[in-house]
Parts: structure tokens; sequence; C-alpha cells
């Protein structure tokens, strides 16, 4: 337990927030001690970010206190924030790119309508901050020309300058080498030896366990625990992440693997930052098998479907599918990959798979409508689309069974079905399917996962991303574990338990079985 | 020879005020990230509020000041779809541009029943030459009395007002703490929201700028270069501009540069007119107009690279999820 006689830094209480029908806040409460680094983790999309926005003034939340070192504050905006000594390092940096560095710490604290004098003020306050804290940094250069790891310090510094005496950081090691973030870890230490506390959001266990004092865990907007780091390890805090989900259930018989049907060998793949998103990835898809790929989301799955499926073109490596070799050099497009006899169903079907405005019986075509199923002579075939929209909805239990609705208005089980029905439906070789269950209730669940075990059933190969531990367990043959963009764990789906997959997923387990030996 | 050479470079700056003036408004604006096709609009509203109320009023200052007033609330309704309203700013611009272009004449004909144009203005009610000391005893000395007298000396006070402005320009944007601010908020609004400043009135504060500078430009239009005001008399000198503006790459001594040489061009145009050139015959005056439109295009397109403007140009800032 924390010293009751001191005041706490930050203290949040009962803090709620919704946003449309996403309860992305649920009765926070928080107290972390004056100069302690306070870790906040959590899967991506439990709530961490929304939190922090909340602290600094980003969003209001729609109920709840907030009190610094005792006094309770009104944070309505980013100034309100600032002024009660709140800084903030957002993951995505807020820095103006062609600014110098000192320019990028002034805006908003420039110390006058002429910048000469604020500027020159600056220039010496920063001088000592830089040397106060070894942020060993070059003042007058400009922002773009820096590699990730300094402009993660000018937001650091900005903070500072403002005279910041609780610092937030959201994901700060996302986009650094191991060394920057090492280096990060050390500049935290410093700043909360000078009474500076330090709240570190992120979603990396080693980073908890090496740098914080305290941790809190949250998971679906909820705050579920708090402990101290000394007192806890990784497989109690895997466990409180991931939280304890009722088994589903999957009748499938053992599975028939034949022939490998698509082979990718060192795929690798760079984001628009130039930060290695998929590192070297190899796995072989069989016939009649079901391969899980786990992970915590944002650790390369999204984008090894995207490059699999041709949507984003690799980097470098090579796919063999389907009697073709498919290399950065040789790239198939999307549309190519589909004639190749692959079905994609994206992660997210608001913003890949369906078109929201399009009526049902459009939407079941997507990708296909070229098909001369659908097109007559010059115009579309709509009686051919509309029935075979009616017989698959039939089929699938679609409900409302209505094609001209517009996909927006059916629920999330039923939009899925749609979007699984036009792609199962096209008879494929290899169908990519992520978080297949995302969003939908228990009923279409069930459903959904009867229709890519018969799949698998008849011989064609399947592989399923989801960050759904249960998901993979039940319905994978084989499963393999994503972390950082890389396999780190690759299991027989009857050997796998939850406690070594979570290990792999927090890339804690070689460690372990290192620790052992 | 020389002597045409001055009173060409003499026309050259005549020209170029209307420009460099709309040119620095869309500087501010831009840089602050909004788009503003509307300089057009602007700069003739202000011509025709001008024009109107020196007539009424007998002064030319009083004329500038409703162009101004007109101008600037031209602006604000541009700020207020684009900024308030996050609407395409190319539209409400082209909106802008056409309903001035409509209203000024309707309004001309109830007001003055003269065809849509406003009385010609005389006297007071226009901006006349300031003589420089001395430029009449000076005029015939060789050289230096020709460029004193004739190019120097001898223009209206918002020919000078004009290239003031753009040091000054110059000064606000780079040296102030509202240049800072009018320059992250056009590359990066969210880095300017954080830093716990409002973005919205940030821009509301930059088209207001551009508000009053096309005013002073319409004004110039009306009052001073021309004795009245005359349908469409802005002539396409906004998007001229707008197209000054990208060739000096949202910076405001190039944005004077390619100015003036758009000026000079126009001055040479109007040389030129009816005048047969050894070898080629007469040039169409078409042909010599088109030339600073042509130039934008092919110095944008590789002599000069690539013109990048303002980051988050043309983007209405939405507060994200984070």
């Amino acid at each position: 337990m924390s010293d009751q006689t001191h005041p706490y830094a930050i203290e949040l209480e009962g803090i709620s927030k919704r946003f449309g029908a996403v309860q992305a806040n649920k009765d926070i409460g928080l107290q972390v001690p004056a100069g302690t680094i306070h870790g906040i983790i959590g899967e991506n999309g439990a709530g961490k970010s929304t939190l922090m926005s909340i602290i600094y003034g980003f969003y209001e939340a729609d109920s709840g206190t907030i009190s610094i070192d005792g006094q309770q504050v009104d944070i309505r905006n980013s100034q309100d924030a600032i002024k009660v000594g709140i800084g903030m390092v957002h993951q995505h940096f807020m820095l103006v790119e062609n600014f110098t560095v000192l320019e990028n710490v002034i805006l908003g604290a420039e110390g006058g309508a002429v910048l000469n004098q604020g500027i020159s003020a600056a220039r010496k306050e920063l001088k000592r901050l830089e040397q106060e804290y070894s942020l060993d940094i070059d003042v007058d250069a400009v922002v773009e020309d820096l590699p990730v790891g300094l402009q993660q310090r000018v937001e650091i510094l900005k903070a500072l300058y403002r005279g910041a005496k609780i610092l937030i950081l959201d994901e700060p090691t996302g986009v650094l080498t191991p060394q920057e973030a090492d280096h990060l870890f050390r500049i935290l230490k410093s700043l909360t030896e000078q009474g500076v506390t330090v709240l570190l959001i992120t979603h990396k266990l080693r980073e908890i366990l090496a740098s914080t004092d305290n941790v809190s865990v949250m998971r679906q907007g909820e705050m579920v625990a708090h402990r101290e780091t000394a007192t806890t390890d990784k497989e109690e805090l895997a466990e409180l992440m991931v939280g304890k989900k009722v088994r589903l259930k999957v009748n499938k018989d053992e599975a028939q693997p034949q022939q490998a049907v698509l082979t990718a060998k060192e795929l690798s793949f760079f984001d628009g930052q130039g930060v290695e998103r998929l590192k070297k990835v190899s796995l072989e898809l069989k016939a009649g098998e079901i391969l899980g790929i786990a992970g915590v989301s944002g650790n390369g799955q999204s984008e090894l479907l995207n490059v699999l499926s041709g949507i984003t073109p690799m980097a470098s490596g090579e796919i063999q599918f389907a009697g073709q070799t498919i290399t950065a050099n040789a790239a198939k497009t999307a549309a190519q990959m589909r004639d190749l006899k692959m079905a994609h169903v994206p992660e997210d079907r608001h913003k890949m798979g369906l078109v929201t405005g399009f009526e049902a019986y459009e939407a079941a075509v997507l990708g296909y409508h070229d098909s001369s199923d659908y097109n007559g002579a010059i115009l579309m075939d709509r009686k051919a689309m509309l029935d075979e929209c009616n017989e698959r909805m039939a089929a699938w239990d679609v409900r409302p069974p209505n094609p001209h609705l517009k996909t927006a208005n059916f629920s999330g089980g039923n939009q899925q079905k749609i979007v699984i029905a036009r792609e199962v439906e096209q008879n494929p070789e290899v169908l990519l399917i992520g978080q297949p269950t995302r969003g939908v209730d228990i009923g279409a669940i069930e459903n959904i996962h009867e229709q890519i075990v018969k799949l698998r059933d008849a011989g064609k190969a399947i592989l399923l991303v989801s960050v759904e531990l249960d998901e993979i367990m039940a319905l994978s043959d084989r499963i393999i574990v994503m972390f950082d963009g890389a396999i780190v764990g690759q299991v027989d789906a009857s050997e796998a338990d939850e406690r070594t997959l979570g290990l792999m997923m927090a890339n804690a387990w070689n460690e372990e079985q290192g620790a052992q030996e | 020879m020389f002597e045409t050479l001055i009173l060409i470079l003499d026309a050259t700056l005549r020209v170029s005020t209307p420009l460099i003036l709309a040119a620095l408004a869309g500087l501010f604006s831009e840089r602050s990230g909004i788009v503003d096709i509307g300089l057009e609009g602007k700069m003739l509203g202000g011509a025709f509020a001008a024009a109107a109320a020196a007539a009424v009023f007998g002064s030319a200052w009083i004329g500038l000041l409703f162009a101004i007033g007109a101008s600037v609330c031209l602006a604000l309704i541009h700020g207020f779809a684009c900024i308030t309203h996050r609407g395409d700013h190319i539209v409400s611009g082209v909106a802008i541009n056409t309903i001035v272009a409509g209203l000024t004449v309707t309004l001309g004909l109830d007001w003055f029943s003269q065809g849509g144009q406003t009385p010609a203005l005389t006297g007071d009610a226009r901006f006349t030459p300031i003589t420089f000391p001395f430029a009449e005893q000076i005029s015939d000395v060789p050289v230096i009395g020709l460029i004193y007298s004739e190019l120097l000396s001898g223009h209206n006070i918002l020919v000078y007002l004009a290239f003031a402005f753009v040091p000054a320009t110059y000064w606000v944007v780079f040296k102030t703490r509202f240049g800072l601010r009018l320059r992250a908020v056009g590359e990066n609004p969210h880095a300017v929201d954080t830093a716990g400043i409002s973005v919205a009135l940030v821009r509301y504060r930059a088209v207001i700028i551009c508000g009053v500078l096309c005013g002073i430009a319409g004004a110039y239009l009306s009052t001073a270069h021309n004795a009245g005001f005359l349908k469409d008399m802005s002539a396409g000198k906004g998007y001229m501009a707008l197209a000054a503006l990208i060739f000096g790459k949202w910076r405001p001594v190039p944005v004077l540069c390619a100015c003036l040489l758009f000026g000079f061009l126009d001055a040479v145009a109007v040389r030129l007119q009816g005048v047969s050139l050894p070898g080629i015959g007469e040039v169409p005056v078409q042909a010599i107009e088109v030339l600073p439109y042509v130039l934008t295009v092919l110095l944008l397109a590789g002599f000069i690279g690539k013109a990048v403007g303002p980051k988050a140009i043309g983007k209405p800032y939405v507060k994200e999820r984070a």
C-alpha cells in the first residue's frame, strides 16, 4: 500500500465516457502517488487512450472527478490541463514537422506577442532542462529531420517547458528501437527523481515490469486491478489483461490436413513511417486445416492479412499460391488474388468489408461484381443478384431477410454473415478471415464458427486471425502467435493452453523457458 | 528604349499592386489551412463597396473603410462555412465569387442606375498620385532622374502600402507569436490544439486579415487605378494572385516577385497591343495575357521544384478519437 499521508499526485473517481454505443470508460478509479511511474496496461481498445485523453482535457468525461495533489480540478480543455501541470506525450506526435525544436516547444507558451525575447528565454530554459535530464537534443534542428526517438524527446521537452508535474506517455515505445526505449526509461527515471509523476500507458508487459512502481490493468473500458509492480508478474498481468472468458465450444472432428496450398516465405512490410510491421514472417497453410494467428491486436496480424490478400504490397519475401510465385517485384493485386480463388473476410467489416450505404444485394457481390454471374451484356443483372442474395440470406439465416435493406441497418452479426457468405459461397481454395466474430452476438458466433469448420471439412485452407484467445483455441488446428510483427511461437491446438499462449502473446515464453533450464 | 523600359516598369508597379495585396491576403488564409479561391470575389466586392461609398460620401478613405468592411464580411462567411461548419473550401470560395459577381451589378443598377457601374469618381473620392519632393527638378538628370520621378514617385498611397505590406507580412508570419500559431495551424492543427490553443480562433483571425487585404485590393481597383466600379472589374486578378501565391511557395518575398513578374507581363501585353514585332508580326494580346498562367504551370511542373503548401490545407479540423 502506498503512504496515505502523501496526497496523490493524481486521483480519478468514477470517470465514465461513452461514444455513441461504445462505453469507452466505465466508472474508472485511479490513485497515483507523487514521484512514481505508474503503468496502465490493457489490450488495444481497452480504453486506456480515452482515459488519458480525458485527463488531458481532449475529451470531457460524462461523469466523474479528477483531483491533482488532493485538489479537485475542472479540466475542460488542454489549456486547463497544462495549467494544473499535466503534460502529455501522444502516441502520434503532436509536432509541427517543418518547425524547429525550439519553435515546437514554445508553441502555445511563446511568452509575448513577438517571438524574439520568448525564443531566447526558451533557449536558456531548454539548455537547463536538457542538461538536467540528459535529453541531448539540438534545439535548432528541424523536427522532420530528427529520428522518432528524438522527436519523442521534443514532446517530453514541450511538456517540461510548460512546467508539467505529471507526464502522461501514450504507448511511447511503439515507434522506438530497444535502445531508444531504454534511454527513454532512463529519462523517465530521472524525471521521477525530480518529483515528476509519470503515467505510462502500454500493452507491453515487459516495459511495465521493468520500469514502473505500480500498475493498473484495464479491460473493456473498466479498471480491473491495481498492483504494486514488485508483487506481480507477467502471468498475472497477462491473465488480468485478457480476462477469463466463457469457454466457447465448437464441435469439430480431427483435422485431415493435406498438401500445402499457400506458402509464405520471409514476408516483410514497412508502414508509412518506415516502421517494420512484418518481420520475415514465414508460414505454410495446408488444405483442410484452420491455422489460427493469435496475438495482442496491433502486432502485425492486420498487415499479414493485407499482404497475403494483395491489398498492400510486401517489401520483400515470397508467396507461393495456386502455382504462382508472388514477390515484391511480381506482385498481385487483391483482385488478381481473388481470381486465384483466395477469399478474404477483412478484420474491419465497416471499413473494408462492406459499403454501408449499399443495399444488401449490392454489398453481397462486392469484389465479384465483374463476374459473368451478375452481368448482362451491358447492364448488371439485378435479378440474378437479388435471387442469389435471397438464397444466401435464407441459407445463412440473415435477419431481416431483405436484400434491399442498407447494410448499415443490419446488426453486426448479420453484416458479418453477409460478408462471410459472399466470400465462402465463391468456393475459394483459401479463406483469410480476420476477427470473424468481433461485435457479433453469441447466436451468430456459433453459426459463423460452424460454417468455418464446414469449409475446412470440405478440404479448404483457412487462415484465422483473432484477438479472442477463446476463438483461436476453439477453432484452430494449429496456432501461430505473433508479437511485434514476428512469429514468436507455434503450437498444435491440442497442446495449447491459455497460459502458454498468453505468455507467447506477451513475448515472455522464451525467457520463461530459459529461466527454467 | 530606356524610357520605354521605365514606363513599362512603372505600369508594372501599378498592375502588380492588387495582385500583391490579394496574394498576401491569400498567404494569411492559406498558411492557416483555409484554401481561398474567393480572393477574386472579395476583391470585387471590395471594389464595389469602395466606389459606391466614395461616390456617396465623396471620400476615398471612407470608400476604403467600406471596401474592407464588405470584404471582411465575405471572408467571415467563408470562415463560417469552412471553419465552423467544416465545409468544402473550394465550394464556399466559388460560391462567394459567383454571388459577388451578380450582387455587385444588381446593387449597382438599383442604386446608381448606370448599367451596373458606379458614378465616375473625381477629386477626393479617388486616391491621387503622391509626388515625391524634387521629382520635377531632377527629372532631367539622366537615368536616376527618370527612375526617381517616373518609377518611384507619382503613385497613389495604396501602391506604397502594398509594397510595405510585404516586409510587414514577413515579420508577422515569421517573427510573431500569431505568425507561429498561424503556420502551425496550417501544418498540424492537432499540435496546436494539444498546446491549448483554439484552432478555430487562429483560423478566423487569418481569414479576417485576408478580408482586410482583399478589401484594400478592391478599393485600389475602383478608387485608385480606375475612377469607379465596372462590372467584373477584378477580371481574374484574384486567380492570378492565387497562382502567384503557389508560385511563390506561400512565402512573402517570392510571392512579391511572382506578382511583379505577372504584373510585368501584363504591362508588356498592354504595350504590345497592335505593335508588330520584327520577324513575328503582330502578337495577339491574348497570347501574352495567357503567359502568367502558362508560366505558372510550366515552372511548377519542372523548373522550381515541388510547391509544397501547408500540410493541413483544405482539411477541416476534427478532433479524432485517440
